[in-house]
């Protein structure tokens, strides 16, 4: 299994992919929203781009309740292991 | 007429011979073709293995970023209005945003975003679908984007009317100056369509050539040889503004836009009247309503792709409406070396008659090496200088549909 760790450091390069966010920014306690400006649309192209990288399942209704990297990467390991 | 005098004061390009202005310029007057083979493996797919790829990728000067977000025919026309916006010094000093609109069409529009996108529903399912699909095909998308950039808040428009489309944004933007609509309007026009599908449907149109070969030597308008056109792609972008406004700010100027002409054929979906009398009519229109006549014409940047039949039309309606005039005009093609740039095609040829216009010197039409016998026009093979003293010209675009659009164009 993944660690928090790589699952972040994966993420922060999807988000800095997606969204030119430089991937240090990317840390757990960051709102995707208000700290790395991650618009709605490009929130839609990590959360699939997050499906195929941790081969899971994120729900459009889950997709409202990660507002932080923290969230993001605790939906992931809780499906990972799930 | 009163009519409030419309200037060009900013011009932008990315093309199939050069990067931007500076460069595409040198390279026409140069005769250099942008023809070369497709850099891609899809062409094995199709018999047509040639086209006027971009000389300078967008990629390379865009945000990366900004880039991904933004279709292949929006990423050519941001790059042109960026060099367009900056030459006219409007960077510096910005324009009324209320008085500020583009017109900027595409022929055909996201056409690779839009089947990239269903490649990736058919192979990997709707989840893979970008969610930006919709902003990024949609055909004011690259008018909206420039508008973004810009910061239009006046009229942003996308007057589509296949190949014609790039002139028709030219005239529009005129009109919208006219009618007191906005003082400073980016009009232009753009293209990406070099993709195995448009490429396979202009193909079995037998639109384009199947010659094979040296790809410099393929587009050859008004030659014996000649069997059809060239796909390119590119976009240019002139900045129009009103005199006063141009006046104002002490704005340089290139040239005036004196006026237009639209029409149609209203005689088939694709193929031209073959006497060209609706092209003929929109180039008498364009005079009418530029108050000149037929003697002020002394350059025309003819629409001339490199077709059989469309090349003979065209001839046919210059001399039906300039008459004994036609023998002062020089004519040049700029599809011999760029390749037919479609909805882009009449922004890119606008700006070619207006740099034309500005130093006085007609760039050439290469590859004519035996004239049809059926056209009787001037036509430049080498550089051609124009006459001291005032004159006008015109550049002519046609599309399926049978749009025809001539402007015209004058020394300032």
């Amino acid at each position: 299994m993944a660690t928090t760790e790589e699952i972040r450091t994966d993420l922060a390069d999807i988000v800095n992919e997606v969204a030119g966010i430089p991937a240090d920014d990317v840390q757990l306690d960051k709102s995707f929203v208000d700290d790395l400006d991650v618009d709605s649309l490009s929130m839609v192209e990590v959360v699939v781009a997050c499906e195929e990288k941790f081969d899971v399942k994120i729900p459009d209704d889950e997709v409202k309740n990660l507002k932080t990297v923290g969230d993001a990467v605790a939906f992931i390991e809780r499906a990972q292991n799930g | 007429m009163s009519a409030t005098r419309v200037f060009v004061t900013g011009l932008g390009t990315t093309s199939p011979v050069g990067g931007d202005v500076p460069s595409t310029w040198a390279a026409l007057l140069a005769g250099r073709s942008g023809v070369r083979p497709l850099p891609y493996d899809w062409a094995d797919q199709i018999p047509v293995k040639i086209a006027g790829v971009i000389d300078t990728e967008p990629t390379e000067v865009l945000e990366r970023v900004k880039a991904r977000r933004l279709d292949r025919s929006t990423q050519f026309a941001l790059v042109a209005a960026m060099e367009a916006w900056k030459d006219s010094g409007l960077d510096e000093s910005p324009p009324d945003p209320e008085r500020t609109g583009v017109a900027l069409p595409s022929g055909i529009g996201g056409v690779q975003t839009l089947l990239g996108n269903y490649d990736a529903l058919r192979d990997k399912g709707y989840r893979r679908v970008s969610p930006l699909a919709v902003p990024m095909l949609m055909p004011n998308a690259p008018a909206a984007n420039v508008g973004l950039y810009v910061h239009a808040k006046g009229p942003v428009q996308s007057p589509v009317s296949a190949c014609a489309s790039g002139n028709e944004g030219v005239a529009l933007g005129v009109d919208q100056i006219r009618l007191g609509r906005a003082d400073v309007v980016v009009v232009g026009g753009t293209e990406a369509a070099i993709h195995p599908l448009p490429m396979a449907a202009f193909g079995q149109m037998m639109a384009l050539s199947k010659k094979e070969g040296d790809p410099t030597k393929v587009s050859r308008p008004w030659d014996v040889a000649r069997d059809g056109f060239v796909l390119g792609e590119g976009a240019a972008v002139l900045v129009l503004e009103s005199e006063e406004h141009a006046r104002a700010r002490g704005a340089r100027v290139y040239a005036e836009v004196k006026g237009a002409g639209l029409t149609d054929d209203s005689h088939d979906i694709a193929q031209p009247d073959p006497e060209g009398r609706g092209g003929a009519r929109a180039i008498a229109r364009a005079l009418l309503e530029s108050d000149l006549s037929a003697s002020d014409i002394r350059h025309i940047n003819a629409h001339a792709t490199s077709t059989p039949q469309g090349d003979i039309a065209e001839g046919l309606m210059i001399h039906a409406t300039l008459g004994g005039a036609a023998d002062q005009v020089v004519v040049t093609s700029t599809k011999s070396m760029t390749g037919h740039l479609l909805g882009g095609a009449g922004a890119l040829e606008s700006l070619a008659t207006v740099l034309a216009v500005h130093h006085r010197i007609v760039p050439p039409t290469i590859n004519l090496d035996e004239v049809d016998p059926a056209v009787d026009l001037d036509i430049a093979t080498k550089p051609r200088d124009l006459p001291a003293g005032d004159f006008a010209a015109l550049n002519n675009s046609f599309g399926f549909g049978g749009s025809n659009v001539a402007v015209a164009f004058a020394t300032v």
